[in-house]
């Protein structure tokens, strides 16, 4: 296989693998908002109070998988 | 993929994020020409000067639509520095407040079709994350002097673990601008090229398939708009918590 074959392979390939990381914000996210909703079923009178930490920490933790995102489309657009 | 950037039906989603010369100029040999980027952000600060300035014209105690609509803007960019800075961070509220005013409009006028997203460009963000990162870094030392290195070192640590636990902050805070400049332009960047790919969708199913896509780009350019109005949020009130961190050393 010629060589720029292999980088344009190599490049798809790694693209993919990186675009992985957004499990992690899935997770990420999905366990916050559930720790959110038990501790509001709970106490629904403090619920309101904590919702803007909730939306900072639901943006951090999409902000480490897109991180990840970047990464695939740098490989697939910049390189 | 085609880039044709004199098609305005290029097909590439990544097409939109493609700075066109509008007056081109050069100074110096850098270019400095009037770009897309460049009117979006005009139009945005015309927005927003318009807004505010418009809307307190007649400043009366029992407030018009207009005038609740920008003392709300006020009153939630003050709440805010006011529960994480504290009071003596008030000063820096016109800092923050035209940080939050300008990263909320260019997003949110992204969301226009066929409008461009100022914030989608990773310069852009790394600028603004830059401007906060070295204003709290100088900030804290004119505050705390060579004392500013005590961010550093967290309360109640072992001196055994001492050396691992200040070279991991320091990395965590030198990584500060990248991760706020990143999650603004990633968020940005992905969401508009997701709307770009299902719009393609959408005409690619044609007439009969493409109610499914369609469905979903309503829905998804919701979530955009919200996220539009998150990442504004996020951006302003991490500016704010650094700023607690340099003035009030934990």
């Amino acid at each position: 296989m010629e060589a720029e074959a292999a980088a344009l392979l190599g490049k798809y390939i790694g693209a993919g693998l990186a675009a992985i990381a957004l499990a992690g914000a899935g997770v990420g996210i999905g366990h916050i908002f559930g720790n959110y909703l038990a501790g509001a079923l709970r106490n629904p009178a403090a619920a309101q109070q904590q919702f803007p930490n909730l939306l900072l920490g639901f943006a951090l933790a999409e902000a480490t998988g897109l991180f990840g995102l970047v990464v695939a489309l740098i490989l697939l657009f910049v390189v | 993929m085609s880039t044709d950037t004199h098609n305005p039906f290029a097909h590439s989603p990544m097409a939109q994020f493609e700075i066109q010369r509008y007056i081109p100029m050069e100074a110096g040999g850098i270019d400095v020409s009037f770009t897309n980027s460049s009117l979006f952000m005009v139009i945005a600060l015309t927005a927003i000067t318009l807004f505010l300035s418009l809307s307190m014209r007649r400043g009366a105690l029992v407030p018009s639509r207009w005038q609740s609509m920008a003392e709300l803007s006020y009153e939630f960019v003050a709440n805010m520095m006011r529960d994480t800075v504290g009071v003596s961070g008030q000063k820096f509220f016109p800092f923050v407040f035209t940080l939050f005013m300008f990263v909320l409009f260019t997003n949110m006028l992204g969301m226009v079709p066929y409008a461009f997203t100022v914030t989608s460009h990773i310069i852009v963000t790394f600028a603004l994350a830059c401007v906060v990162f070295i204003g709290v870094t100088v900030l804290g030392f004119i505050k705390h002097g060579v004392g500013y290195l005590n961010l550093f070192v967290p309360h109640g640590v072992p001196k055994v673990l001492l050396p691992l636990i200040v070279v991991i902050e320091v990395i965590s805070y030198l990584s500060r601008p990248i991760s706020l400049s990143v999650r603004l332009f990633a968020n940005m960047m992905a969401g508009h090229t997701m709307l770009k790919v299902f719009g393609g969708f959408i005409v690619m199913l044609g007439f009969l398939g493409g109610w499914l896509p369609l469905a979903f780009s309503v829905a998804f350019i919701g979530l955009e708009i919200l996220v539009a109005f998150l990442q504004a949020y996020v951006f302003a009130v991490l500016t704010c918590i650094y700023l607690n961190d340099a003035l009030h050393l934990h």
